[in-house]
C-alpha cells in the first residue's frame, strides 16, 4: 500500500498548471481532493511520474450564483457545497447527494471537479450533473471549452476530456422554483458505493408532471441519463403505474456488473426500486 | 480544632474503587490523546523494513524467483526465499494446530498472497518498490476453494510436503486433503435416537468465512544484539510467552536470550494468536543482518494472508418428542481450514470446544464429528472473539432450535425453555463431557422475555404480517431469540495445553513500603481494559486503593509466565490468580498485623483495608501500614518485604450464558434489514467493572452485527479472494450500529476465587444467531426454515424473491 516514486507539482494558477500538464506529458495526472487518485496510487493500479497538485489555484475555490445560474469551482469541496445555504435554497439536490458521498472526512478533502472528472461510474455526481443538465469546462493549451455532462462519459474512467485539459468548474442553472427533486442511493454501509442509485428532478403543472429529469448512479459503464424513463413520467399524474413504467425503462438502459454487494440481477432490480422511490420522493417535494 | 471524623466503612470501599466498581479505564488517558505505543511507533537506529512478494494465484508452481532487479534498487539489503531459509530449516514453522506451515512458499504456493519472497530494505519504500520487482514465474494448477470438493478422488493434491505423511497429529488422514476426523459423543446411540425419534430435524448451516480484523494489523520489530546474544521481539502478540518459547524452539535461542514484548496493542479478536511468517522472516533477517527489522502488514495482507476465522460447513439432526422434549442431537462439521492447518485450539481439541454444542439444553445423548480438509484458502481458523469454536457450536444449536421450532410449530423461546438445563441440576454433565459449573437459565431467560415484552412483540409481529399480506407495508418483522451458553477460561493444564505449555495463568504482585503496588500478569490486553479490572480484583483483595495500583503486562522478562489473553481467559484464569496472589499477600499481612497489635493472628479479622482485633475495631493496623512495617520492622520469623506470585491451574472451565433478543425490520423490496432492537442479558458471574462489560458488550455485539449481516472472505473459481478490502469486507461504522440494551443476572462461578467467568466474547458468541434467527424469523411464517448468512442485502432479497414475495 506504498505508491511508486512521482514528483509533486504545486501550481498558483489555472495558466500554471496547463503549463505543467503539456510540459510534462502523458506521465503526469492532476490531483484535486484525491480521494479517488491516492488510494489508486497505493495499489500501485495508477502509477503516475508527476503530480499537478490544484489546491492552490485558488480561482477554482468558488461557488457563485447569479440570477440561478450556478458555477462551481473544480476545487470545491464537497463539504463546501453541503454547507452553502443559498446553493441548497434553489438547488437541493446537491446538498441531499453530496451527503450521501463516502464520510465526513473525505467529504471535508473530496472535490466536486475530481468526482465528475474522474470518470468512475461509481461517483454519485455525474449522474446528478446529467440529471440537472450541467456543462463542464475544459481549459487546456489551446484555450476553453465547454462539453454537457450528457455528453461527457464514454466509458470507466474514459471522458472526452484530453490529456492536458483541466476540468475547472462545473455550470448549471437551477432547476425552476417549486421542482421536486430526490437522490435515492441504495448501499452497504457509510461511505460505500452504490449498489445502485436514482436521482430525480421533476416539475408539476396542475397537477401533472411538466417536466423530468432522471439520473442513475454505479449502473453501468459511465452514469446514465435515463430520457426515455422521463419522457413517461410528462404529462402524467405520477400514478402508481407510470412510475413502475419509468422504473421499467430506467431499469432496462442499466448494465451493471456483478460485485460484492449482489449479482446483476439484484443491482438492476434495485435499480428499479430506487428509481421508483426517487419519483415518489420528489413528486412530494415538488410545487 | 477541627477534628476530621475516620472514613465510614462505606466510604473505605468506595475508595478502593474494588469489584464492582465502573471505575474509568486507566488506559484511555494515552489513547485518546494519541500517545499508546503500538508496534509500528517503536522506531530503533538503523532500523531495516521488511515486506513481502506474495502470491498472485490460489495454487501454482514456482518455476523460479529472480531477485536481480529487487536488489538493484537503492537501499534494498536482502531478499529471502524458501532457498535461503532451507539451511536453517526454517523454510516450514510449526502450526499451533501440529501441522506446518510454510515460511516462504517451498517450491509451490498454496493460496493467493502467500508469502513467497522477503525483502529487506532501508525504508519501506525502497521495500515495496523491490516488491513490484522480484520476479517469480508460476504455473497455474487446478484450485480447490469448495470445501465439499476437497476430498474427491480425483481432487488435486495441495499439501506435496506431507503426502506421505497419512497419519495426522489428531489421528489417521482419510484423504491426500483430509486433515483429521475428531468425534466426540455416542455416535451410535445418538442415530439410534434419532431413528427412534417422535419428530426429527436436520438442516446444513454454514459459517462462512470471515475474519477478526483488529484495527491494527499484524507486524513485528526484530533485533538481534549480536554483542550479547540478545533477540528482543516486540509485536503484536496476544500470548508472548507462548511466542518466546516457541522462537526460542524454532530458532535454537535459548529462552532466556529472547526477550518478547508487546506493547499496546489495537485489538485482537483471535487474529493475533497464531505465529506468521512476518515474525520468523524479521527475526531471520535481523540475525543475518544484524540491524532491527520492522515488518508491518497492510489491510489487505491482514485480511488475506494472516488467520481467519470460522468457515464451518456444518450439519444438525435433532431428535425430539411431538411435544417437544429434546432426545438427542447428531452433528458434522465439514472444517475448511485452507492451505495449512493453523488453527489455534488447545492441542488436544483440534476443532477446539465445538462439542460444546448442546448449548443450554438438557440433550441425553448426542455425537459431534468434524472433518478438516485443505483448500486453496488462507490459513487460520482462530476463535474471532470467541473461545474456540465456541460460536460455530453456539450458531448451529440456536439456529436448530428455532428449526425444530418451526417443525413444531411452537414458539421459540417455549421450546428453549421445555429444554434448558435446570437450576439443581447444577454442576451439570453434558453429553459431549462437559462439566457446566454453574448457570440459572430459567431466571435469565425470565427476565429477558420480560424486559423486552416478548408476547406484545409476538402480537405486532403477526399484526404487521397481516398489513404485509394486505399490502399495506413491504416490511417484514423479524423477532429472532438466542440463549448461549459459553465455555471460556482454558483451562484445566489436565487436558488443556498449547505446544504442551499448559494454559494456566499468572499474576504477581509486589507491594512497596508506602503502601501502593504493581502487579504483573502473563496475560496481555488487546483492549479489554487489564489495567483497570485487574487492578481492581487486587484492590478488593488487599485493600489498596486501585488508583495506586500499576499493572503490567506483555514484558517476558518481566511479567510471570502465562498463555496470554484469547478465548475470554484472562479473567477466569489471570483474575483468579490475582486474587490467589492477593490472597497470599493477606495472610503475610495478617502476620504482621498480629506482631504489630501484639495479638494472635486469629484475633484478627480482614476489614476492607485492614486487619482488625476481633471485637475492638479500633484496634486496627490498615494495609498502607503493614507494607511499611514489612520493610522496616525485624519482626520475628518473617522475611522482609510484601510480594506474592500465583500460578493458576483452573479446576474446571467457566460457563458464563446470556439471552438475546432482536427485532429486524426487512424491506423485501431491498433486502435491507434494519435492526430496529437488540436486547442483551449476560450473566458473566461476578461483575468487576460494569461499565467495561457493558462496553465489551456493545463491541462483541457489533462485531456480532457485522459478521450476521455482511462479513465474509470468500473466493473465486480460480482463487481470487474477493472483497479483501475495507471497501467490501463489512464493518459497520456507528450509522449502521443499532442501539443496544444491556443486562444482567449474576450466578458466580463456584470454583473460580471471585466467581468471575469472563465476558469479552459472549456478545460475538449470542449476537450472531440472536440476529440470524430473527432474519428467518421474519419470513419463518411464508415457509423459511433456513437461510445462510451473511443476511446482506442481496442474500435477504434473495430469500424474500424465492418465497415469491417481491413485486
Amino acid at each position: 500500500m506504498i505508491p511508486g516514486s512521482f514528483d509533486y507539482h504545486r501550481p498558483s494558477s489555472i495558466g500554471d498548471a496547463i503549463g505543467l500538464m503539456s510540459s510534462l506529458g502523458d506521465d503526469a495526472m492532476i490531483v484535486a481532493g484525491g480521494h479517488s487518485l491516492i488510494p489508486m496510487m497505493k495499489l500501485r493500479m495508477a502509477l503516475p511520474e508527476h503530480l499537478v497538485d490544484l489546491q492552490d489555484v485558488q480561482s477554482l475555490k468558488s461557488i457563485s450564483i447569479e440570477n440561478s445560474q450556478i458555477t462551481l469551482g473544480a476545487m470545491v469541496t464537497q463539504a463546501e457545497l453541503i454547507t452553502s445555504e443559498e446553493l441548497h435554497e434553489i438547488c437541493p439536490l446537491l446538498r441531499e447527494a453530496a451527503l450521501q458521498i463516502a464520510d465526513p472526512q473525505v467529504r471535508y478533502v473530496g472535490t466536486i471537479g475530481g468526482n465528475v472528472a474522474n470518470g468512475d461510474p461509481a461517483n454519485d455526481m455525474p449522474a446528478i450533473m446529467q440529471t440537472l443538465n450541467a456543462s463542464f469546462t475544459l481549459v487546456g493549451p489551446n484555450g476553453e471549452r465547454s462539453v454537457a455532462a450528457r455528453d461527457f462519459y464514454q466509458g470507466a474512467y474514459y471522458t472526452t476530456r484530453e490529456d492536458g485539459e483541466i476540468l475547472s468548474s462545473i455550470h448549471l442553472d437551477a432547476p425552476t422554483s417549486g421542482h421536486g427533486s430526490a437522490y435515492e442511493k441504495q448501499k452497504r454501509k457509510i461511505g460505500d458505493y452504490a449498489t445502485a442509485a436514482a436521482a430525480v428532478v421533476l416539475t408539476l403543472s396542475g397537477g401533472t408532471c411538466a417536466t423530468a429529469s432522471i439520473g442513475l448512479t454505479n449502473l453501468s459503464e459511465t452514469p446514465l441519463w435515463a430520457e426515455e424513463a422521463a419522457s413517461i413520467l410528462v404529462g402524467s399524474s405520477l400514478d402508481r403505474e407510470t412510475i413502475k413504467a419509468a422504473a421499467a425503462a430506467a431499469k432496462a438502459i442499466t448494465n451493471p456488473a456483478e460485485d460484492g454487494r449482489g449479482p446483476i440481477e439484484f443491482r438492476k432490480h434495485v435499480a428499479g426500486i430506487m428509481v421508483e422511490r426517487a419519483i415518489a420522493k420528489a413528486h412530494s417535494r415538488a410545487r | 480544632m477541627n477534628v476530621q471524623s475516620p472514613p465510614s466503612r462505606e466510604e473505605r470501599i468506595k475508595k478502593l474503587q474494588g469489584l464492582g466498581s465502573s471505575r474509568k479505564r486507566v488506559e484511555d488517558a494515552r489513547f485518546t490523546q494519541g500517545t499508546g505505543n503500538y508496534v509500528d511507533d517503536i522506531k530503533l537506529p538503523g532500523m531495516l523494513f521488511g515486506d513481502f512478494v506474495r502470491s498472485p494465484y490460489g495454487h501454482a508452481r514456482i518455476k523460479s524467483i529472480d531477485k536481480e532487479a529487487a536488489l538493484a534498487v537503492p537501499g534494498v539489503i536482502a531478499v529471502l526465499t524458501a532457498e535461503d531459509l532451507k539451511p536453517l530449516n526454517l523454510h516450514y514453522m510449526p502450526t499451533l494446530a501440529g501441522d506446518v506451515q510454510a515460511v516462504l512458499a517451498d517450491e509451490k504456493v498454496l493460496f493467493q498472497n502467500q508469502e513467497v519472497a522477503f525483502v529487506v530494505a532501508q525504508d519501506r519504500y525502497a521495500a515495496a518498490d523491490a516488491v513490484e520487482l522480484v520476479e517469480v514465474d508460476y504455473e497455474e494448477l487446478p484450485v480447490i476453494n469448495d470445501a465439499f470438493k476437497a476430498l474427491d478422488d480425483d481432487a488435486p493434491l495441495l499439501r506435496e510436503d506431507i503426502k506421505d505423511k497419512m497419519e495426522g497429529a489428531h489421528g489417521p488422514r482419510k484423504h491426500h486433503n483430509h486433515i483429521f476426523l475428531w468425534e466426540e459423543g455416542d455416535k451410535e446411540g445418538t442415530e439410534q435416537a434419532l431413528n427412534n425419534a417422535e419428530v426429527m430435524v436436520e438442516e446444513k448451516i454454514t459459517y462462512q468465512r470471515v475474519h477478526p480484523c483488529p484495527l491494527e494489523t499484524c507486524g513485528c520489530v526484530a533485533s538481534m544484539d549480536k554483542i550479547n546474544g540478545k533477540l528482543t521481539l516486540w509485536g503484536t502478540f496476544q500470548a508472548p510467552h507462548a511466542v518466546r518459547t516457541v522462537a526460542s524452539l524454532i530458532t535454537n535461542i535459548p529462552e532466556h536470550n529472547i526477550r518478547v514484548v508487546s506493547p499496546d496493542i489495537g485489538g485482537g479478536f483471535g487474529n493475533k494468536v497464531g505465529v506468521y511468517p512476518g515474525y520468523i522472516c524479521s527475526v531471520v533477517a535481523s540475525i543475518v543482518t544484524g540491524k532491527p527489522v520492522k515488518w508491518v502488514e497492510d489491510r489487505i495482507e491482514n485480511l488475506t494472508s494472516t488467520a481467519f476465522a470460522r468457515d464451518y460447513h456444518m450439519t444438525g439432526k435433532i431428535a425430539a418428542t411431538a411435544d417437544g422434549k429434546i432426545t438427542g442431537l447428531w452433528t458434522h462439521v465439514l472444517a475448511d481450514h485452507g492451505a495449512f492447518d493453523a488453527c489455534a485450539d488447545p492441542t488436544k481439541f483440534p476443532a477446539g470446544f465445538f462439542h460444546i454444542v448442546t448449548g443450554s439444553y438438557d440433550i441425553p445423548i448426542a455425537y459431534v464429528g468434524v472433518d478438516g480438509v485443505y483448500t486453496n484458502k488462507a490459513p487460520g481458523g482462530v476463535a474471532y472473539r470467541c473461545s474456540f469454536r465456541v460460536t460455530e457450536a453456539a450458531y448451529l444449536i440456536e439456529r436448530m432450535i428455532d428449526v425444530l421450532a418451526r417443525k413444531l410449530d411452537m414458539d421459540p423461546v417455549e421450546l428453549r425453555i421445555k429444554n434448558f438445563i435446570k437450576k439443581e441440576q447444577f454442576p451439570y454433565q453434558s453429553a459431549l463431557g462437559w462439566e457446566y459449573d454453574s448457570g440459572d437459565y430459567h431466571t435469565a431467560m425470565d427476565q429477558a422475555t420480560k424486559a423486552v415484552d416478548y408476547p406484545a412483540l409476538r402480537a405486532e409481529q403477526a399484526e404487521n404480517r397481516v398489513a404485509f399480506d394486505r399490502g399495506e407495508t413491504r416490511n417484514l418483522m423479524g423477532i429472532g431469540v438466542a440463549f448461549f451458553t459459553e465455555i471460556v477460561g482454558a483451562g484445566p493444564v489436565k487436558n488443556c495445553d498449547i505446544l504442551g505449555l499448559g494454559m494456566f495463568d499468572s499474576c504477581e504482585i509486589r507491594i512497596h513500603p508506602t503502601g501502593s503496588a504493581i502487579a504483573r500478569l502473563g496475560t496481555i490486553s488487546q483492549g479489554q481494559g487489564h489495567a483497570t479490572t485487574f487492578a481492581q480484583i487486587v484492590a478488593s483483595e488487599i485493600g489498596i486503593p486501585a488508583e495506586d495500583i500499576t499493572l503490567e503486562e506483555g514484558d517476558t522478562d518481566t511479567a510471570p509466565y502465562g498463555l496470554g489473553t484469547y478465548g475470554s481467559r484472562s479473567t477466569p484464569v489471570a483474575g483468579a490468580a490475582t486474587a490467589m496472589a492477593g490472597r497470599k499477600i493477606r495472610a503475610k499481612a495478617q502476620m504482621i498485623a498480629a506482631y504489630l497489635l501484639e495479638v494472635h493472628e486469629g484475633d484478627l479479622e480482614w476489614d476492607v483495608d485492614r486487619f482488625q482485633i476481633k471485637g475492638n475495631p479500633e484496634a486496627h493496623k490498615t494495609m498502607k501500614e503493614i507494607a511499611f512495617a514489612s520493610y522496616n520492622q525485624a519482626i520475628p520469623g518473617l522475611e522482609p518485604g510484601l510480594e506474592a506470585v500465583s500460578y493458576y491451574d483452573p479446576p474446571n472451565m467457566t460457563y458464563p450464558f446470556g439471552a438475546y433478543f432482536c427485532v429486524v425490520d426487512v424491506d423485501v423490496d431491498t433486502g435491507v434489514t434494519d435492526i430496529r432492537k437488540f436486547y442483551a442479558l449476560d450473566d458473566c458471574g461476578t461483575r468487576i467493572n460494569p461499565m467495561i462489560i457493558e462496553g465489551q458488550v456493545h463491541g462483541g455485539l457489533t462485531e456480532a452485527v457485522a459478521i450476521a449481516m455482511g462479513q465474509e472472505i470468500s473466493y473465486d473459481e480460480i482463487g481470487n479472494v474477493k472483497g479483501a478490502s475495507l471497501m467490501d469486507f463489512y464493518l459497520p461504522t456507528a450509522v449502521e450500529t443499532p442501539t443496544y440494551e444491556t443486562d444482567f443476572t449474576v450466578t458466580p462461578s463456584p470454583h473460580h476465587p471471585i466467581g468471575a467467568k469472563g465476558v469479552g466474547e459472549s456478545p460475538n458468541v449470542g449476537g450472531v444467531p440472536a440476529l440470524s434467527n430473527a432474519v428467518n424469523d421474519a419470513f419463518a411464517h411464508k415457509g423459511l426454515v433456513h437461510t445462510q448468512m451473511p443476511h446482506d442485502h442481496w442474500r435477504v432479497w434473495q430469500t424474500a424473491q424465492r418465497l415469491g414475495l417481491t413485486g
